[in-house]
């Protein structure tokens, strides 16, 4: 149960990372990826995801 | 794009300026009839303020250059204006860069603009996301900034969702600037311009959206004005959607103390790739801008000069010097030399004191004028306060309203320059005249006879005559010579 970021999808913004409340998302190399050892889908922590609500791109955080 | 005017020329005042400045002392020596956006509709202490900061003072505008850092691309809501996924260094509007920076690099930035452009004095972060959503990055550029070059103005823009929180930060750090973007205070309306927007860990839409964004935003402007915080309100004109509602927004904002509204025109393409460029939503014309500005005047000061520049922006409003100043082009290491800046000022503090004499003259010359027609006067200009421009080389018109009770800047109207290696583009021609619709006028430092006399045919007149004079003064010479008794001593 985790998240992925499509990484021709996105902007590189960098909102995720400061929403997640796992501290997952890093930014390496030239993207943003997700710790998928990390990521809840914020279970217990927030009703939906936080990467995808505040995501400007659609379809760019993803079930992995 | 238009160059910065130079320390000497700018030294040098041409005699026709002599001429003017003493025309004012022997004329009006009111001090108390200033222009309107000089010291006199405002207290000391307001002009203080504001008198450096280009997009707080028109006048300002002239002489002052701001830079944008684009340390902030993370934003907490969707505007159906724009893309973030755009990034094009030949695009200029709001939200659009070509480099993001960290706060260090930023820093490093600041200095080397500082060092190169003596006009610099404002440092403002507007995004390209938002700069109170990316509070951190935001936070640490001004504080590091101010330790290296502490009287440089510093400024933010927001769109008001996450201001609240910062308030007493940015009253702390001396930020006298702010910007938010306010586009509705009907949350119906606003539900039309914001699909989402980000608060309280969710992700919220429709009317509720624009409801939560509305309470913020007026929090915010509310909390701004009780730490006395200058601040200015950008509003976005989108017609048929918020067009006439914005003489409400107007109101709203004027009631809750805003020190400047500005009301600007939607920028739409479908190759923006945006939600209204998708669906052919137009932007108003120049016209339909300056009639809604004309409907609110009265209400809150009025901005009528904004360029709405990218938000990695370097130089004077109206030319954009970033790409001189990309990362790859700075040195290893910069360090910060006060000495070009501070002339500048000095000799800037100067040139101010003629041209508001001159325009105590320009009023005199057209206090002459009775009975004429209010007309629209297009301005080939590349700072400075005159007309030094080539029809042909201007990538803009400022645009003038005269009329025998002053001279009045009205705005700015971008074109495809006309003249590329002395021949003219029939495309950026017809487009130029598009462009100028309303005018009456164009004066300029210098037109050859071929577009002089095809702008002439499309009912424009163009004259060189007042080339190199200080605009107003120019302005109302050339009305007076048309429409009234030339007083002697205005021949350049």
């Amino acid at each position: 149960m985790a998240y992925k970021i499509i990484k021709s999808q996105c902007t590189v913004c960098g909102a995720c990372e400061f929403e997640c409340p796992n501290a997952a998302i890093k930014f390496k190399g030239d993207t943003y990826i997700i710790d998928q050892d990390k990521c809840t889908e914020c279970e217990g922590h927030f009703d939906a995801p936080q990467c995808v609500a505040v995501c400007p791109v659609p379809d760019t955080c993803v079930p992995a | 794009m238009a160059q910065l005017i130079s320390l000497g020329s700018l030294k040098a005042p041409t005699s026709a300026a002599k001429m003017r400045a003493s025309l004012a002392k022997s004329g009006c020596a009111s001090s108390s009839c200033g222009s309107s956006d000089g010291p006199a509709d405002m207290s000391p202490e307001m002009w203080e303020r504001v008198k450096d900061h280009p997009c707080y003072s028109e006048e300002a505008h002239h002489y002052f250059a701001r830079m944008h850092v684009a340390v902030a691309p993370a934003c907490n809501i969707q505007c159906n204006y724009c893309n973030r996924k755009y990034d094009c260094a030949n695009e200029s509007r709001p939200g659009v860069v070509s480099e993001r920076l960290d706060p260090d690099q930023a820093v490093k930035k600041v200095i080397a603009v500082a060092n190169e452009v003596p006009q610099l004095s404002v440092l403002g972060i507007a995004g390209p996301g938002d700069a109170c959503y990316d509070w951190r990055k935001t936070k640490e550029t001004f504080e590091r900034v101010s330790k290296e070059i502490p009287d440089l103005k510093l400024c933010l823009s927001t769109n008001g969702l996450a201001l609240p929180d910062y308030v007493d930060e940015i009253a702390d750090m001396a930020i006298d600037h702010v910007t938010i973007t306010i586009n509705a205070i009907d949350p119906e309306i606003g539900a039309k311009i914001y699909p989402w927007v980000f608060y309280d860990h969710r992700r919220w839409t429709g009317v509720e959206a624009s409801r939560i964004l509305l309470e913020r935003q007026m929090l915010g402007l509310e909390m701004l004005v009780a730490r006395d915080i200058l601040v200015k309100v950008n509003s976005v004109m989108i017609p048929g959607i918020n067009d006439a509602h914005l003489i409400e927004v107007n109101k709203a904002v004027k009631e809750k103390g805003a020190f400047l509204h500005n009301i600007m025109p939607l920028i739409s393409d479908p190759a923006h790739g945006t939600h209204f460029g998708l669906t052919g939503q137009r932007g108003p014309t120049p016209m339909e801008v300056k009639a809604l500005q004309d409907k609110v005047e009265g209400g809150t000061k009025l901005m009528r000069h904004c360029r709405q520049c990218r938000a990695d922006a370097v130089g004077i409003l109206g030319e954009d010097r970033g790409q001189e100043f990309t990362m790859d082009q700075l040195p290893e290491t910069v360090s910060y030399d006060p000495a070009r800046r501070e002339e500048y000022r000095s000799v800037v503090a100067t040139v101010r004191g003629e041209h508001a004499a001159t325009k105590e003259a320009a009023k005199a010359d057209l206090a002459e004028v009775r009975d004429a027609p209010v007309l629209l006067v297009a301005v080939a200009t590349r700072g400075g306060g005159r007309i030094n421009l080539h029809f042909g080389h201007a990538q803009e018109f400022q645009v003038f309203e005269v009329s025998p009770g002053g001279v009045t800047f009205v705005g700015h109207r971008k074109v495809e320059q006309y003249c590329h290696g002395g021949h003219g583009e029939e495309r950026a021609f017809d487009g130029i005249v598009e462009t100028l619709q309303g005018v009456s006028t164009v004066l300029c430092a210098k037109i050859g006879e071929a577009p002089k006399d095809r702008l002439e045919k499309v009912g424009i007149k163009a004259s060189d005559a007042h080339a190199f004079d200080w605009i107003e003064a120019g302005i109302a010479a050339w009305y007076a010579a048309e429409y009234g008794t030339q007083p002697a001593m205005l021949t350049a």
